[in-house]
Parts: C-alpha cells; structure tokens; sequence
C-alpha cells in the first residue's frame, strides 16, 4: 500500500486555535485540553500542534524541526545541513513515554541560520533559499522530513489522538502566545507521523479540516512559482499558498482571505467602484488560488492568525473573545473547555475571515520586554 | 459517357401507404433526389443523388420516408474496404483530389469517452446547483503574475485586456462563405444574448454584424479578407489563425460561384473572384514573425483587445503553443483532429494531425513546466461534443472550449458532410438562397441559447458533484479524471491515473 | 383583428401550409385520411406563390370592406360583424365564382372538387389556424396589426 505523500488522501478532523493578543505567553496544557474535547472528531491517527514564542532564546534562528526514519537519514541531511547552515544548537526534541503514541521516528531539532558565504553564492534571500532546502531534504533524501521551519516556533505532529501527542512532547512545559491544535481522522489506515498537521513552512502553519476538490488545480498553479507539493495533502498547498500570498506576493491577510474564499461574481458587481476593480482584479489573477470544496482552517503566521470557511461554509467553525484572548475552533465546546464564560461567541460566515493579530507590532519587543519583566 | 462504376449510398424507403404526394419531399431536396411521376401517379426517388441529410425525412407530413444504407456490398474484405474502393472509382473518373467536409470521420478512439469524471461520497459534499452558488464566468487573456497594490489596497497592476464569458464556450471561427447569412446571424445573435463570443472565421464581418462586436472575435487569416480598420475596431478580439485541424498545413479555398455580392463586399474582394487562402500567411515563415504580427494587431487596436493565435493539433503542438505564449499572444486556441470544416481534401482531414485531447494536455503541461501556463489562455476545439467533454477538456486543462459542428447541429446539421457542395438543405453551409432562407435565425439564435444553456446546467451539475462551485477550480484538475481502456503511455500523456488507482 | 401574416425572407416553399389547411378543413382532422380516404378532400385555402427564391403563402385578407360579400349573388359570402372573419356558407354557395372574380387578392379558390369557393376561415373552430401551427420555419405568424 502506498504511504502518504504518493498518494492522496481525504481525511476530517478537529481544529482549535488560541491566541493572546497582548502578546503574553501561556502554557500548552490549554490547548491541548482544548483539542482534546473534540476526541470523537478524530481517529487517533495523526494529531499535532504549532506554537508561537516558544524559543525566545533562538528567536533569531530557524527552528528546524526533524523526523529520521533511520540513522543514514540523519547522517544524511546533517551533512547537508553543516554543508549550508551554521548550527546554533541542536537536540533530539524531550519526548516522554506513553501508551498510545508508538514507532516514533527520530525527532530532533536544530536552530540554524543559512551560512553567508552559501546564502549569497546562491543569489537568493534567506527564506527562498530555506524553502529551497526544505524542498530538497523533502524530496530527496529517503527517510527525511523537515516539519517544522519557523523562527520562534515549532510544530509538534504524531500518529495517534491530539492528546496524546501533547503528552508524548511534554506540550505542558513550552510556553507561547499562540497555539493551534488538529485532530485527525484521515481515510486510510497507515497513518504517517509526516502527515499529521499541522503543516508548516517558515512561520506559515496550516491546520486544516476539509478536503479541497481543487487540489490538483491548487498544486500545478502552485508548481508553476516553484513550490513543489511532496505530500498529495490540502494541508500542504493551503500552506503554499499562504506563504505564496503572503510572503511573495506581500498581500495583507484580509485580501489573502478574500483569495482562497473568494466573493461571487453577482457580490463583486455590487461592490463600490474601488473595491470592484481590487476584487475583478484578485479573482482573475488568482482564479487558480481559490480554495475549493469544503474546508475550516486555521492558518498562524508570525503575529496571528487568520481562521476561514470556504465560502458557502461546507464545516464547522467557532470564535470567540474574552479580553485578549481569541478562541477559534471546529465546536464551541473545544472553546468552553478552557474558555468558561467568553464575551462573545460567534459563528462566521462561509468565507468571512476571523483574524487575530497580537497588537505590538514587533514580535521581538515583546519578548525583550518578557525576559525583562521575567 | 462511359460507365459509372459507383453505386448509390443510401436508399430512399418510401411507405407508399403514407406517402400523399403532397410533394414536399421533392420541393425540399436540393440534391433533387425526389420526383413527382405522372404516368404512375406517384412520388419516386433517385437514390443516387441522396446523401442522408434527412431533410425530407423530418419534412414528411406523414412519416413516410426513410433513408437507409444502401444494402449493396462489395464482397467482404477487410483491407479494401467499401470507401477504400468507392474512392478509387471516384478519382479514376475525375482525376481530382477527393473533397470533404465536417471532421475526420474515420474510427480512431475518442479519449473523451475514455475518460470519466468523479464525484464526492461522503468525505466531501456534493453541491446542488439549484441551491447554492455555481460560477462558471471565466476569462480570457493574458494574466499577470501578481497583483500589485499601493498602501490604500489600490490596484496599480495593469490588466491586460480580457474577454469575459458567461459560459466556458465560444463558437468557432467559421467563415460567412462557408457557411450562410442567416447561420451567422443566429450565432452572433446568441453569443450576444448568453454572454460569449463567437468567431468570423476568416470571411470577414458582415457589415449587418457589426452591432454583435462586443461579442465578436474576427479572425486574421492567410488570406486576409475583409481585415480593414473597422473590422479590428469593432472586434473584441482578433485572432491571428494559423491552422485549422481539419486541414492542418493547407490553406482554404472558397471557389468564385459562392463569392456572390454579399460576399464580395465581406471579404474585399470581387465577385466571382476564388477566394483564396495560402497554406502559411506569407509574412509568417517563423515565430518571430508570428510575434511581430502579434503586435502588430496590438498596436492597431491600441492594446485594447486580446490577440489570440489558432493552430492545429500536430506532432510538435507544445512546442509551438509555447513559442506563441511567448511571442506574446493574449490566448492560444487548438484544434484537434475532429475538428470540423465547409471544406477540405479527405486525406488531409482523415490523418493529418492529432487528437485534441492529447494536445490539451501536453500544451497544458508544457506551459507549466515553464511556469508561464497561469499568464496565457488555452482554447481547445476540435469535436466537443457535449457537457461532459467540456468538463473532461477543461480538467485537463484548458480554459475554454470552441464548439463548431456542435453548434451547427443545434440549428438543424444532419452531418451528411456535403458542405462543399453548396447544396445544404437545412440553409447553413450554402450560399443558394433558396436554401438559405430555410435557416430562420430567429429559430436558430434561441436554439443556440438553448444548448448552451442547456449544458451549463449540465456542467454545473457536474461539477456541484464534484464538490466544486466554480469553473476555475477545475482548470488542470485531472485528479478529477480517470481513465479506461488506455495504456499506460496514454494515461502518462493525459496525466491522469485509471479508473481504480 | 388577428389575421395570418407571411414572412417571406423565411418561407421555404414547402407547402406543408396547403396540406395542413387541407386536413383541417377534412372531415377527418388527420393527414394521412384526409388524403387517402377523403373523398369530398377540400381545396387549400391557403395558396403558395413562388417566383425562387421568393416565396411565401397567400390567403383571404378578410377585408374590412370585403368585395366578396358584396359580389356574392346567394348570401353565402359574409362577414362576421364581431370577429370580422370573411366565411363562406357552404350550404348557400353555388360556385358562380362571382367571388374569385372580384377579390383582388387571388385568395378564393375554387373547389372543383366540392363545386364551392373555398377560403380561409382562420380555422376559428380550433383558435389558431393550422398553417400558422405547421410552418415549419416560422414563417407564418397570427397576429394582432400586421408584422
């Protein structure tokens, strides 16, 4: 039977997201209690986590979080990775043993940053020349598998219930100020620690619950600006095309959520002059881009969040408020799980973006002034 | 005269217990295939005229005729086959290349109905059309990488221009001359109406057509007739065609007796005069000549409208189709194999070229391997015959599609694939006006309006259960198909997987 | 009034009009027995002029100062002062032909068969008259005011 990543497969799942506007940092445990309400919305075959603000003391480095089937796997990539980064530090990533989480890969971690001489041989930014390298790891060394690329965050996946991954990572022990959660519940069997969510590029995450019936229209628009979509997952080419969005084409989130869940045509006529022409011009330009078919995500990028239906709202999905606080999640239960009494509790409109940003500007400030009032 | 060796095709069945002599049979054959005798008081036929386009047939007030094949046969052999002998009597007594007309007709395998369409069941719902959105609105012309806005979210990225359609259909380019008046005017009439265009073909514009230009796209061709100013001005696209996959390589020829004054005035030319189209456009012998003609139509229509190029389905298609989006045309549209004609000689039209299906998907692949397949538009024709084609030759990645004999079909075709006779008995591919009138465009613009309409339900409904509610997000998604009965270098070509994996 | 109107650019000459005005006015309503077994088969009432390519149908105008009734020597000839609908009462008519004598439209036949003028009557037995129903191409039309 072919693994994921040859084949594609659709699967359902839970989502939960929580962030702390203000910017102050909170443990895992809650959202790992959060995600946990929704067990039955997943079947124990690929659960995972992304959290942002937990390595303020590498904050300047890429995060390179590894899976190794074996030993040469690692040797492998290692030799690739001294051959192009400095290391900052690297450890195998603290697991604890638990019932239900099993034939675990070889989990490490790395803080790297690209070396100078390689990075301006290679006429490229920093980032694409990450991308770049993650594509290559990706795609070509057998047994290898970056998860997780970010500075200043990490994403922590496994086969098994969300809970339980949580448990098996000691999600209790990393603090960050904004987290997401997924449960899984993919239509095959095997199940790969890979696959799991959430899926993650750079700072871009994705947890997704859906299936999009414009993959394949997805991945070849997306082939064609160089992304290369190893893992036949819609997780995989919503993340691309976030980062595709936000990253090289610099649009702001709004007009990113206005891409993916696009307004109908019969909308768009009724817009205001202006606004005609920004979304005649959007839908053209990214009629490919348009995410099809019924899905709720959460995509965290470095300051935020942005949570979305498709556009005739095909899954479920909740927010709510309670001072700094923003709560998104597939039930309102996974919300008043570790949310009591919410100010607000609303369910968004298919394609009416719930977008929550931590109101400092600069991430790094903030964490200056943590350390200093710490 | 000597012997003629050829017998009838087809045979006319007359139920001489409904027949009624009213005549009408006979006053609307014009192949004169029906004739009234006194002598034995009775309607009579002369099957050797009959070609099988059932206009008496329908005509019959009271059903009593039928054309059959004829019964008579060569003896049984597998390699000279019945038209493998007919057309060696025919060219031995006439000396002449043989003529045709409509598409290629000869069995090859059609991959459209070798490919089948999926749907959601339970992981992702289906979507019902008569309750939830369906957007089938596309555009076509060439598309920027990016959009690029100023800090108050304004566009400062310069759209080209853009054809915009209500439908992902088009009707093919074919010319007045091929076909008549009143079968331009019930298609300028229904592209107007359903939001689409339709394409002069090479003939030029009627001046009577000239109020449908915003949903006109006219056609430069080697021949150059009827191109002037208000020709380019009224268009909202011109298209530069190459090629046509009925005759890919050859040129066209519209003999004088069918240049009446009407025509003449069209094309610019004089009445009587053959009209005649070279093989290449002679100031395009390479593609670097392609792109200066390309821009050279930009610059007369000031950048206002797209410019399209047309090429048949060949060998080398990608290629050329990258070459082209290159050169700087707005879209690209390919006709394959079946692609269908008012005239052109048999061998060319039954071997020359290559099916559409293979065509779309390897241009489709090609461009974005180059990463240029999101900035251009594809168009592909060549024997689209139904919804369920559309949604196999978009998935595969084309934007639009042309209908051509499809469209004629709706206004009365039979396929008897005589057009180059001139004869046609349902007013469409002739220039008699007898026949012409026959053709009642009010008829024919509200049976166009029809099909169309009738096929974007269908590709709606299709697509609904497929999960998806817009057009574009079937472009290229050939996860969508599946195929059966091919091998696997096929299936490679096509990019899809069979119907199983 | 609604009368029958011919639109020329469109009619093909088929004739199918004259058959389907002979079946109406044919005591059996059916093509094939009014032709076949019809023994008092009724002219059509509906004429086809052609001079190719122009053709089109010709047929009682019903006049409002209708000659016709005038001329007729028996009565049969009237006109209905409500529909205005020109009839022939066949019952009274004794083909003296005074009628195709004087209308200027050439649109009272004789009915040699019947020994009768024959014109159209607009069907007013079925509302629409059967060659406006049959044209194949929509080259009659019924209406109020002229085309």
């Amino acid at each position: 039977m072919l693994k994921e990543g040859n084949i594609r497969i659709p699967s359902g799942c839970a989502i939960s997201g929580i962030i702390d506007k203000s910017g102050a940092v909170f443990s895992g445990q809650i959202i790992a209690d959060s995600i946990a309400t929704m067990h039955d919305r997943s079947n124990g075959l690929g659960g995972g986590f992304a959290a942002y603000g937990i390595y303020p003391d590498f904050k300047e480095h890429y995060a390179f979080h590894m899976f190794y089937d074996d030993a040469k796997a690692k040797q492998d990539t290692e030799d690739l990775l001294k051959a192009n980064f400095v290391i900052a530090y690297e450890e195998k990533i603290p697991t604890r043993k638990t019932q239900s989480i099993k034939n675990a890969p070889l989990i490490h971690r790395y803080f790297v940053l690209p070396k100078l001489e390689v990075l301006n041989a290679s006429e490229m930014n920093d980032e694409d020349f990450i991308v770049k390298f993650i594509f290559n790891v990706n795609k070509n060394i057998d047994g290898a598998y970056i998860f997780s690329s970010g500075k200043n965050m990490g994403v922590f996946k496994a086969v098994g219930y969300p809970e339980d991954v949580a448990e098996f990572y000691k999600l209790e022990t990393y603090n960050g100020y904004m987290w997401t959660a997924h449960g899984r519940f993919p239509t095959n069997t095997p199940g790969w620690w890979g696959g799991a969510h959430p899926f993650n590029l750079l700072n871009i995450s994705v947890v997704h619950n859906g299936e999009l019936s414009s993959y394949d229209t997805n991945r070849k628009y997306l082939e064609e600006f160089g992304y290369s979509c190893t893992l036949m997952t819609d997780t995989e080419v919503a993340a691309y095309i976030f980062d595709l969005l936000l990253r090289k084409h610099k649009l702001p989130v709004t007009l990113a959520a206005k891409v993916i869940a696009s307004p109908l045509w019969n909308q768009v006529e009724r817009l205001s002059p202006k606004e005609r022409e920004l979304y005649y011009n959007l839908k053209i330009i990214y009629s490919k881009a348009l995410l099809n078919g019924p899905f709720s995500i959460i995509v965290t990028y470095d300051n935020g969040f942005i949570a979305i239906n498709d556009r005739i709202k095909l899954r479920p999905l909740t927010a709510a408020s309670q001072g700094d606080m923003i709560y998104v999640a597939s039930e309102e239960s996974a919300i008043r799980r570790v949310c009591k009494n919410p100010d607000k509790v609303w369910i968004p409109k298919g394609g009416e973006p719930v977008i929550a940003e931590i109101e400092q500007q600069n991430i790094s400030e903030i964490y200056d002034k943590k350390e200093v009032t710490a | 005269m000597s012997l003629n060796y050829l017998t009838p095709e087809f045979k006319v069945l007359r139920d001489y217990d409904r027949c009624i002599n009213c005549k009408v049979c006979m006053r609307q054959c014009a192949n004169e295939v029906h004739s009234y005798d006194e002598d034995l008081d009775k309607m009579i036929a002369d099957d050797y005229k009959c070609v099988n386009c059932q206009r008496c047939v329908v005509m019959c007030p009271t059903h009593a005729l039928t054309i059959i094949k004829h019964p008579q046969v060569f003896r049984e052999n597998a390699n000279w086959t019945y038209d493998a002998i007919r057309d060696i009597y025919r060219q031995a007594e006439t000396g002449g290349v043989l003529l045709s007309a409509m598409g290629n007709d000869r069995p090859y395998p059609i991959y459209w109905d070798k490919m089948v369409i999926n749907a959601s069941q339970v992981t992702n719902p289906s979507i019902d059309p008569l309750r939830e959105p369906m957007e089938l609105k596309i555009f076509i012309g060439r598309k920027p990488d990016k959009i690029e806005l100023d800090e108050n979210l304004n566009v400062k990225t310069k759209m080209p221009p853009q054809l915009k359609l209500n439908f992902p259909i088009m009707f093919s380019a074919m010319s007045y001359g091929s076909i008549s008046y009143n079968a331009h005017a019930s298609l300028a009439r229904a592209a107007k109406e359903l939001g689409i265009y339709y394409n002069t073909g090479e003939g030029g514009l009627h001046k009577d057509f000239r109020k449908y230009g915003e949903n006109t796209i006219v056609q430069v061709a080697s021949g150059r007739f009827g191109v002037d100013r208000e020709y380019l001005k009224t268009a909202a696209a011109v298209e530069i065609k190459i090629g046509q996959g009925a005759k890919p390589g050859i040129g066209g020829h519209l003999p004088g007796e069918k240049v009446s004054e009407d025509i003449s005035e069209t094309r610019m030319i004089p009445v009587g005069s053959d009209a005649i189209s070279p093989a290449p456009h002679h100031d395009i012998y390479s593609i670097e000549d392609l792109s200066q003609l390309i821009y050279s139509l930009k610059e007369a229509t000031d950048y206002k409208k797209p410019v399209g190029v047309k090429i048949a389905a060949v060998n080398n298609v990608a290629a050329i189709a990258s070459g082209i989006a290159r050169a700087g045309a707005d879209y690209i549209a390919i006709d394959g194999f079946r692609g269908g004609t008012g005239a052109a000689p048999k061998r060319i039209r039954d071997n020359v070229g290559i099916p559409i299906e293979f065509a779309i998907a390897s241009v489709d692949s090609r461009l974005r391997s180059e990463g240029i397949r999101h900035t251009i538009s594809l168009v592909a024709a060549g024997s689209i015959r139904n919804s369920a084609d559309i949604i196999k030759a978009i998935a595969l990645g084309a934007d639009a599609v042309y209908i051509g004999s499809a469209a004629l079909i709706a206004i009365g075709c039979h396929m008897c694939q005589q057009c180059n006779t001139g004869k046609c008995n349902w007013g469409i591919a002739t220039q008699d006006p007898n026949l012409v009138k026959r053709l009642n465009p009010e008829i024919g613009y509200k049976r166009l309006i029809n099909l169309i309409t009738a096929w974007g339900h269908e590709i709606q409904e299709m697509l609904g259960g497929m999960g998806i509610n817009d057009i574009e997000s079937l472009k290229g998604n050939r996860l969508m198909l599946r195929g059966i009965g091919m091998t696997q270098k096929e299936l490679d070509i096509l990019g899809i997987l069979a119907a199983g994996e | 009034m609604k009368k029958v109107y011919a639109k020329e650019e469109v009619c093909v000459g088929c004739k199918l009009c004259e058959v389907y005005c002979i079946t109406s006015h044919s005591k059996y309503k059916d093509v094939l027995k009014a032709y076949k077994l019809d023994s008092t088969r009724p002219a059509p009432r509906i004429i086809i002029e052609e001079e190719r390519p122009i053709s089109f149908s010709l047929q009682c105008r019903h006049c409002d100062d209708a000659p016709c009734v005038k001329a007729c020597i028996t009565g049969a000839m009237q006109k209905d002062p409500e529909t205005g609908v020109v009839t022939c009462d066949t019952d009274k008519c004794v083909g003296c032909w005074t009628c195709v004598l004087v209308c200027s439209f050439g649109a009272i036949v004789r009915d040699l068969n019947n020994k009768i003028a024959s014109k159209c009557d607009l069907c007013a037995e079925t509302g629409e008259p059967a060659c406006v129903k049959n044209c194949p191409n929509e080259a009659l039309v019924f209406t109020e005011g002229g085309i």
